[in-house]
């Protein structure tokens, strides 16, 4: 194993090893990999930042880049039919690596996306439909793995947010504007106190 | 000898840093008659707190430059081999170096404070430098306790462990400085708000005062986030440029929240309104600052990341962040009702339109919060995981941003106190009618696809908005030429660099939206095979082996043709760092400035097939051309002549004529 983070003149032999090796999708060995921090030489995990111990902002921008970069969809994992490769690459998108930090597992090229792309591509080629290959992955791996997350009692909270939040802020925003009208600002009265002030000035 | 010196230089930092903060708060309590002295203690020590940490920041420099490996930092995160460019910029990438950074651009600006606020009121100038002394205060106690750059280790290790590979790139080396220069710019306005609350007085020129800073934190802040996803576009190899991701999300929080102070603080400034508002949205864009330094030293939102793999750090930071924050708010609550309202408007109106960019900005501020936030609070509240990732956030931000960027174009167009909506809008039906021809233009003959459509759409009325306003305010067409120039000319910088960099939003927002049409292409080639996109032909000439004074690699050739006429090679490498056993892609981008047509190659058979990732970006240039263009707009409007003249003697004089006009 130790696969895809080898040097770049890593045969192609290997590769293809690595993608065909039986039992490489069980949730143990992402595990194994993902608590691993041995630098270097495997998948995914020695996140750069792991490693580098980042400044704050290279690493509010690193995280952006996650693992290391080379991201390069193999043609040879894709479907011959381009109808079905689209499928897999739309339900890819919306799947999160999860030996990676937020990436797709179409943009990782960790082992443990590259099994996970090889299971959509095997589950569209045996005819589910793309609800059943999100729930064939969802069932093994957990809702982790869903870059969106679904609607249900625990996340309804997040998925009203942007209403709620956006209608408290125009209700106080109303709320402010209508105390602001012009109308309503006349100037309130003088306090006894102001007006001996006013009086001591204008006696000056 | 020199990493002691550092050390030491940074204890009196703190020495002076602690008797700053104390004294001029103190002297401002006192007031004017019996503080004068222990204020004037203020300039000097902010100054001196600056040179210390600044001859700190150097000596640490220094050791990186000689590559002295006694020195854990320099072990950790340099390697003798790297090009000296990255071992200087190697000093601010890690931890240690990066938080001794913070506090040099935080004091230097603290010394800024004290060099030029002659102008301020004493206990106003006092105050602020005080409440700057105490933030300085917290981070330097957090460099000397947890995060020591100087601590030395034995035995000497022959060679350093080698900075990231991905961080040694010019996009990434001076992301970092920008990035820091926008918060700590923030923590400046912060300063101005605790000092305002404290003086329970906010009027015109304290606006005055805090728009600068806030401009120059927001400047820094767009280029810093501009080179950052700039970076990640060119380097990580699958052409993106924004991922949603949580420490991405802590620094577009700040912004978010800096553009609308940007906003705010001109109402103040002009209006004397929404002051309450302005000094709270300073509070909180400083708090952010401080959250995004938590969240990503504290690693509590990635297990798998970085900075977990200290606690303490983490726990130290939250309790400077609930310190910062709950005594900033605490301060707000009690002292916010002292400051009076005034300046009466309607809701259509310029000021009504700023408070529409606030809402806007405020709650996408907000919403990328709790989305971003979102996971840990499920793990705490139920032990369940969850991701929350891209789709959430374009679904949950797109509609707040198209709202944004409509409204954006017609804000400027209304006058202070009360407008007509229909009257902007009228002067806008060119602009309309342009963005409605260029719709049914782009849906019959390019792309049905919406999202990207809206995209378009709404950049171009971005950018007709601006011209609008700029061609009525010198009156083009309705007035002479030359008449028009030299209004063109008098316009105030403030104006111009507003308008400019509403255009640039445009312009980032076209970039965006073409990313949304990018057709790729992901072949496996054979050396002289070829492939097409989008109307380019490219031929696939083979790799050879490339290296560098600390790496290997491979590097491709590209041969890419148009009309069978050789238009460029592109030569996208794979790299591989042997010290810190990591790879790198380097894409290869040919850019039109319309279009990039960007290549990544993947690995090598041994018959010499290569995986070859093909991207054409219709626009993607656009979108850092039109961040450095709003930051370029930022600066127009820093130069403006009420920001660079003695304001507050002026604004006393005129204060009363604009009372009167009510």
């Amino acid at each position: 194993m130790d696969g895809v983070r080898e040097g770049p003149d890593r045969p192609l032999a290997a590769v293809l090893k690595s993608t065909q090796r039986g039992g490489s999708t069980r949730r143990g060995g992402s595990t194994r990999r993902g608590g691993s921090t041995r630098r270097g030489g495997h998948a995914c995990p020695p996140h750069p930042l792991q490693r580098a111990r980042l400044p704050l902002v290279a690493a509010l921008v690193t995280a952006l880049a996650l693992p290391p970069a080379h991201a390069v969809l193999d043609p040879r994992e894709m479907l011959p039919d381009p109808a079905q490769e689209a499928r897999a690459r739309d339900i890819g998108r919306g799947l999160r690596c999860l030996v990676c930090q937020n990436q797709s597992i179409d943009d990782s090229n960790a082992e443990l996306a590259r099994d996970l792309r090889r299971i959509v591509r095997e589950r569209i080629a045996a005819g589910d439909t793309d609800d059943e290959v999100v729930r064939f992955i969802v069932d093994r791996y957990g809702e982790f793995v869903l870059l969106r997350p679904p609607l249900n009692a625990m996340t309804i909270a997040l998925w009203a947010s942007p209403a709620l939040l956006f209608g408290l802020g125009a209700l106080s925003t109303w709320l402010y504007l209508r105390r602001r009208r012009p109308a309503q600002s006349a100037p309130a009265e003088l306090s006894a106190e102001e007006r001996a002030r006013l009086k001591g000035l204008l006696t000056e | 000898m020199i990493p002691e010196l550092g050390h030491y230089a940074l204890v009196l930092a703190l020495m002076l840093a602690s008797v700053q903060g104390i004294v001029t708060l103190l002297g401002a309590r006192l007031g004017e008659a019996r503080g004068a002295m222990l204020m004037a203690a203020g300039p000097s020590t902010a100054i001196a707190q600056a040179g210390f940490v600044g001859l700190s920041f150097l000596c640490l420099m220094w050791s990186y430059a000689v590559s002295d490996f006694s020195v854990a930092n320099v072990a950790q995160n340099s390697h003798s081999l790297k090009p000296m460019l990255y071992k200087l910029t190697g000093t601010w990438g890690n931890h240690e170096g990066s938080m001794v950074l913070w506090v040099f651009i935080l004091s230097f600006c603290g010394a800024l404070v004290a060099l030029f606020g002659n102008n301020l009121p004493a206990s106003l100038r006092a105050r602020v430098l005080g409440v700057l002394a105490l933030v300085s205060v917290g981070f330097l106690l957090f460099i000397l306790f947890t995060s020591n750059p100087f601590e030395r280790i034995w035995p000497i290790p022959e060679d350093g462990r080698d900075l990231n590979p991905l961080l040694q790139d010019p996009g990434l080396a001076f992301h970092p400085p920008f990035l820091y220069l926008g918060y700590v710019g923030t923590a400046v306005s912060f300063a101005f708000a605790c000092a305002a609350l404290l003086e329970g007085r906010v009027d015109a020129a304290w606006g005055r005062w805090v728009r600068p800073w806030t401009l120059f934190a927001w400047c820094a802040l767009t280029v810093g986030i501009g080179l950052g996803s700039w970076w990640a576009y060119y380097e990580l190899g699958w052409g993106g440029f924004w991922f949603w991701d949580p420490v991405e999300n802590a620094s577009l929080m700040p912004w978010f929240l800096a553009t609308a102070l940007l906003h705010s603080a001109i109402v103040v400034e002009k209006r004397e309104a929404l002051k309450v508002w302005t000094i709270l949205l300073a509070i909180l864009t400083f708090s952010l600052s401080l959250l995004g330094t938590f969240l990503v030293r504290s690693g509590i939102l990635n297990s798998v990341h970085a900075f977990a793999n200290d606690p303490d750090r983490g726990v130290f930071i939250l309790a400077l962040l609930f310190l910062t924050v709950g005594a900033s708010l605490a301060l707000f609550a009690w002292r916010a009702p002292v400051l009076a309202p005034q300046g009466v408007f309607a809701p259509i109106s310029r000021e009504g339109s700023l408070i529409l960019n606030n809402l806007l900005l405020a709650t996408l501020c907000a919403v990328v919060f709790v989305g971003t936030l979102y996971p840990l609070f499920a793990d705490l509240a139920w032990g369940a995981k969850i991701t929350v990732g891209p789709p959430f956030f374009n679904a949950a931000t797109f509609p707040l941003f198209f709202a944004l960027l409509f409204a954006m174009g017609v804000g400027p167009l209304l006058p202070w106190k009360r407008g007509d909506l229909w009257a902007a809008l009228s002067r806008l039906k060119l602009a309309f009618g342009t963005v409605a021809v260029f719709v049914i233009v782009y849906v019959a003959a390019i792309d049905r696809a919406l999202l990207p459509l809206l995209g378009f759409a709404l950049a171009l009325w971005l950018v007709l908005a601006a011209a609008t306003d700029f061609a009525d305010r010198i009156r083009l067409g309705s007035v002479p030429l030359a008449d028009s120039w030299r209004r063109a000319r008098g316009l105030p910088r403030g104006i111009v660099g507003g308008i400019i960099a509403h255009a640039a939003v445009g312009i980032t927002v076209a970039g965006i939206a073409g990313k949304g049409i990018a057709p790729e292409r992901i072949t496996l080639m054979q050396p002289g095979e070829t492939t097409t996109i989008a109307g380019y032909v490219i031929r696939f000439e083979g790799t050879h082996p490339v290296s560098g004074p600390n790496w290997r690699g491979t590097e491709g050739r590209l041969v890419v043709l148009r009309n069978d006429r050789e238009v460029a090679v592109l030569t996208p490498q794979r790299r591989h760092y042997p010290v810190a056993n990591m790879g790198t892609t380097e894409a290869a981008i040919h850019t039109s400035g319309f279009a990039d047509l960007y290549a990544v190659i993947g690995e090598t058979a041994e018959n010499g097939a290569t995986v070859v990732r093909l991207h054409f970006n219709p626009l993607a240039p656009w979108i850092w051309a039109g961040t450095i263009l709003m930051a370029l707009g930022g600066v127009v409007s820093l130069m403006d002549r009420r920001l660079r003249v003695g304001v507050p003697a002026r604004r006393r004089a005129s204060a009363p004529a604009a009372v009167a006009a009510e």
